[in-house]
């Protein structure tokens, strides 16, 4: 592979940002070029289904340190969008009729949030991707909404139904599943979720999807559900999942399939990788080829993506992380370590679900799979460390029965006294 | 090196943990506990990792 002097992140976002930081930390000394279609500089998003909606926090407390970091000497592109990638030529086509030569190239494009077809010129009806759409929900509560309709009980959903109801306003949640974050965390630990939410006064539809949002007067807006009722708003929150950004790339050759398709090692193609949200690899340590769209994700790949470009023609190590995310809802902290399926097996090993204090395990062939708590953070870090080690189920269940046994006091398995 | 926590900002994410057990432990009482506030110089990657990943930006670094 020829030399790499000049290197294009096509993502500006924290996956491209933490990209650039790992080739100046391995050493790489020459020019790295990030664009954006952003004009903002480098946010954190977790903060804006949360602290940001609530009124908590001013747009600026959401910036990256790392982007005005002029150490890394970093050459932006921001506001303008990658509409193409020529591989033969090496280069990236920019919206504004430019291209960027390269000689390797961290795809770090992101994802765009679905929208519901037929709503995008009603102007109540809002999703939650970026900084303005955040600023622009805040804005209609501020404004005086007092009536919510989130669709979509995933992360999103859940924490902007959280959001407003610590705000006062009144939200009912759609979801077609039947239970908020079923899709991640399986049906059963969803029905804690749904109570939670229910019994902070969210009026939960499950098992209904949206069949039509129309305007009625003054701004008004009536969602009517496949079930045949209608539900009135003055705002409509989406969040029905992403697609991963990758229409700049269709006619680069690159294999596109639900996300930029890449080996074990982030790896796309000769002086290619993808990192974050767009990008899809085969994950080992699961046996399984995923797509992640969590913060620490986007860390971790964008590190690692670095790492591997710097690497060239070299084999490159493979990327085997256990996935991790929180959401906080109300005074709860969700927080899963691993990848779970409706149809793994569950135990809960610690706290009750009643107390929404508790560790659940997920098993899927003799492994644990997931650990799952609700406001039990020390524990579910220290599974996933087990995870990667390849955790068995039946090891972890001793375990605990081990330390149950251990905190109960009795004659026999008293130590003798010295 | 010394590791200051801002516990107005602390959420017990345990992301810190993660990263630097020798350092931060979040019990089972949701707190999280610093567990050596000056730690040697052996551990600084580690701890300057651990700040930079709090999801509350809750750590710093003095020194």
């Amino acid at each position: 592979m020829h030399t790499l002097e000049r290197i294009v992140i096509v993502g500006a976002s924290l996956a491209g940002l933490r990209a650039a930081e790992t080739l100046r930390s391995e050493g790489f000394g020459g020019s790295i070029t990030l664009v954006g279609d952003e004009v903002h500089a480098p946010y954190d998003r977790p903060p804006l289904s949360k602290e940001v909606l609530r009124g908590d926090w001013d747009a600026d407390r959401v910036m990256l340190a790392a982007g005005a970091d002029e150490g890394l000497d970093l050459t932006w592109e921001r506001g303008v969008a990658a509409t193409g990638l020529d591989l033969e030529d090496r280069r990236v086509a920019l919206a504004d009729g430019r291209t960027l030569p390269f000689d390797g190239l961290v795809i770090a494009s992101g994802a765009a949030p679905r929208r519901i077809p037929g709503t995008e010129h009603l102007r109540g009806v809002h999703t939650l991707r970026t900084l303005d759409d955040a600023l622009a929900v805040r804005g209609a509560i501020d404004a005086g909404a007092e009536r919510v309709v989130v669709v979509g009980a995933g992360f999103i959903g859940a924490e902007v139904a959280a959001s407003c109801r610590a705000r006062g306003v009144e939200v009912t949640m759609v979801e077609p599943l039947p239970a908020p974050l079923a899709r991640v965390l399986g049906p059963a630990m969803g029905e804690v979720v749904a109570d939670l939410h229910r019994e902070h006064g969210v009026d939960l539809r499950v098992g209904t999807g949206v069949a039509a949002v129309t305007e009625a007067d003054a701004g008004r807006l009536h969602v009517a559900l496949t079930d045949e009722t209608t539900v009135e708003a003055d705002l409509v929150v989406v969040g029905i999942g992403v697609v991963p950004n990758t229409g700049w790339l269709h006619e680069s050759g690159l294999l596109l399939e639900d996300g930029v398709l890449c080996d074990e090692t982030t790896s796309a193609g000769p002086g290619v990788v993808a990192c974050g949200d767009v990008a899809r690899w085969p994950n080992r340590l699961f046996d399984e080829t995923m797509r992640v769209e969590h913060w620490e994700h986007a860390l971790d790949m964008g590190a690692h993506a670095a790492r591997r470009l710097l690497a060239g023609d070299g084999p490159g190590e493979p990327f085997t992380p256990v996935p991790f995310f929180w959401s906080d809802q109300y005074d709860r902290k969700i927080q899963l370590a691993g990848r779970v399926r409706p149809a793994d097996q569950i135990e809960v090993v610690a706290g009750s679900l009643e107390e929404r204090k508790f560790c659940a395990l997920y098993g899927r062939d003799g492994r644990v799979v997931g650990a799952l708590t609700m406001n039990m953070p020390g524990r579910v870090i220290r599974y996933r460390r087990q995870i990667a080690d390849g955790l068995r189920w039946d090891d972890a269940l001793a375990a605990v029965a081990e330390a149950v046994a251990a905190s109960v006091p009795s004659a026999a398995s008293a130590p003798p006294a010295p | 090196m010394r590791v200051v926590v801002d516990f107005d900002l602390c959420e017990s994410n345990a992301v810190c943990m993660g990263i630097a057990p020798e350092v931060f432990e979040v019990r089972d009482d949701d707190f999280l506990y610093v567990l050596q506030e000056e730690p040697g110089e052996a551990l600084r990657p580690q701890v300057v990792e651990a700040a930079a990943r709090c999801p509350k930006q809750a750590i710093t670094i003095e020194g």
